[in-house]
């Protein structure tokens, strides 16, 4: 479907991302704002960074989301690759399509409901909440977007390879990590990655399963936003976009740039397949 | 799809371990939680820790099991229809996603459409800063929109500074501040689908229409849209059925007489400290969203057969 930009399709267009990238701009211009009142300019200011590097609270915060959404992340990907390669390799098993409706039933269940039903779990096993509640919450349903991803990779993936170098006499695990997941690796770059973000923005599933000590950013930040509007939360907010945007920006600049090796390498291989 | 077809070979201990790994995880990470939350939906309040009584526990053997059978409360529900709190949440929560859902495909179409339409070296870059929004912070960009809608906020200075309106709208603690905040949140769901599905459309249908003389809306009206329905309801499906549920936003620019039941049923677990209601509510909440789950998945089923 190519043809030229109508005025109609530059216009949507144009509202469109408008109306996506506005309030974050404006967000980002008021934490620079100098007046307590937000929605008032009063020139521009840093004062708000420097007051959040007083606000131990806030840091403590962060530090836990960081961890917690470290580990969760990791753990994530490895069993989302596994729940991958189950879905897509793994042929007919006893209860296969159940396994496929827990993998793609925690995308679009309400956290609520997510988040409820692992802190009755918790308290029916007598655990603790803190640190490690939460992160089991996060891994179980990061580990879900992790295979939809990963599996998406390893649909259109050339199988021959893989079934040469197992004629080869190459044992199954050598075969996975030497040929399938450098193939599959931008996927599961990209799985860990958002694991990691959906941690990080967990506010729902973090309340429920959390215990003392184990406060973490969105939390505090939700704590603070119900109480009204103020610059300090605007700059954490613009540190986090920051920080995400660059991180996404810079893994699709990465894994373009591997793409266009790669298939440079295949078609030097194929070349010399000729000669 | 095709080597599901093919008998299965002999599986190594490996390939067992492969498939049990994850789906122990699952089982008993997702699905005993929910057996448990059914469980509690079942017993009766008590100001313990935690505040229910148990209404079975299947260590005490065959006799207490049967016991206790008969002593189930299914009180929490019928609490729930005597109370009319709830069902107005529910109907509340299913308006508003629903309403919301029309309003971002609305909006959402023209975008895809023109990304679509767009020339190809672009779409890769407005592909990407359509999600690029999706992995900033859910709780960051309903944020955003409180400082925009509030009554001395950017709208309102921007509306009276124009001379379009007089005196300050009221907007925040609406549901319009509701619908304005899960169309934002939920809009690059519903466009990613439909892009995708507008972006695989045969463009020499359109050019054979147009040189049998068919007008350019009806040639939408009979080619393009029929062809972006897949996209479409699956776009649609994602919105609807997290926005049913959602709390964030109804609790952060919704009112107090906004009712979604995701606020619901946290103000009874985290307020009232009412488990076994706020459990009640959940499992209704799942049963209300089992049909369009289901539905959906049928539908992503039948996408990848056909692709495959």
């Amino acid at each position: 479907m190519t043809r030229g930009p109508t005025w109609f399709n530059i216009t949507s267009l144009v509202v469109g991302f408008s109306f996506l990238y506005l309030p974050i701009v404006l967000l980002v211009i008021y934490s620079f704002n100098e007046s307590r009142l937000v929605t008032v300019w009063g020139g521009f200011s840093t004062k708000w960074y420097a007051s959040l590097l007083q606000n131990e609270q806030l840091l403590d915060a962060a530090w836990v989301t960081l961890r917690v959404a470290f580990v969760s992340a990791s753990i994530a990907t490895v069993f989302g690759t596994m729940a991958a390669l189950v879905l897509v390799r793994s042929g007919r098993f006893l209860g296969r399509s159940f396994f496929s409706g827990m993998i793609f039933a925690p995308l679009v269940m309400p956290e609520v409901i997510l988040g409820l039903s692992l802190l009755l779990l918790f308290v029916a096993i007598d655990q603790t909440r803190g640190f490690w509640t939460v992160m089991l919450a996060h891994t179980t349903f990061a580990m879900c977007y992790v295979a939809v991803v990963v599996q998406s990779r390893l649909v259109g993936f050339d199988k021959s390879i893989e079934e040469a170098a197992e004629d080869l006499g190459c044992p199954p695990v050598k075969t996975f990590f030497l040929i399938t997941l450098p193939i599959i690796l931008p996927g599961v770059i990209a799985g860990w990655m958002l694991a990691f973000t959906l941690s990080l923005d967990d506010l729902v599933i973090a309340s429920f399963t959390t215990g003392p000590g184990a406060t973490t950013l969105p939390m505090k930040i939700y704590s603070q936003v119900r109480l009204g509007v103020t610059p300090e939360i605007n700059a954490v907010c613009t540190i986090l976009v920051a920080l995400v945007t660059v991180g996404v920006i810079a893994a699709s600049i990465v894994t373009k740039r591997q793409q266009v090796q790669r298939e440079r390498d295949e078609r030097a291989a194929f070349g010399n397949d000729m000669t | 799809m095709k080597e599901n077809i093919a008998a299965p070979k002999r599986r190594s201990l490996g390939a067992w371990a492969l498939i049990a790994a994850p789906y122990l995880w699952l089982l008993i990470l997702f699905l005993v939680p929910f057996l448990i939350v059914f469980k509690i939906s079942l017993s009766q309040v008590a100001i313990a820790i935690p505040p229910y009584i148990p209404a079975f526990d299947l260590a005490e053997g065959w006799q207490a099991f049967r016991d206790n059978l008969s002593e189930l409360s299914f009180e929490n529900y019928i609490w729930l229809t005597e109370d009319d709190l709830y069902w107005k949440s529910y109907l509340s929560s299913v308006t508003i996603a629903g309403i919301s859902t029309l309003l971002t495909l609305l909006i959402g179409y023209p975008i895809a459409y023109g990304m679509a339409r767009s020339p190809r070296s672009i779409r890769p870059t407005l592909l990407m800063l359509v999600i690029l929004p999706f992995w900033t912070s859910f709780l960051i960009r309903v944020y955003a929109w409180i400082g925009i809608l509030k009554n001395e906020g950017l709208l309102n200075q921007l509306l009276l500074a124009l001379g379009i309106i007089s005196e300050p709208m009221v907007i925040l603690n609406t549901n319009i501040a509701v619908y304005i905040g899960i169309v934002y949140s939920y809009l690059p769901f519903l466009v990613l689908p439909l892009y995708a599905s507008l972006e695989r459309l045969d463009g020499s249908l359109l050019e054979a229409a147009e040189d049998l003389g068919c007008p350019p809306w009806k040639a939408f009206w009979k080619i393009t849209l029929p062809l972006s329905l897949p996209g479409m309801i699956a776009g649609c499906f994602l919105v609807f059925i997290p926005a049913v549920g959602e709390f964030v936003i109804p609790d952060l620019l919704g009112g107090s007489d906004t009712l979604m039941i995701g606020k619901t049923l946290w103000v009874e677990f985290f307020s009232n400290r009412d488990w076994p209601v706020s459990s009640a509510v959940a499992v209704i909440l799942l049963m209300i969203l089992v049909i369009p789950i289901v539905l959906f998945q049928n539908q992503q089923q039948k996408m990848s057969e056909r692709d495959g």
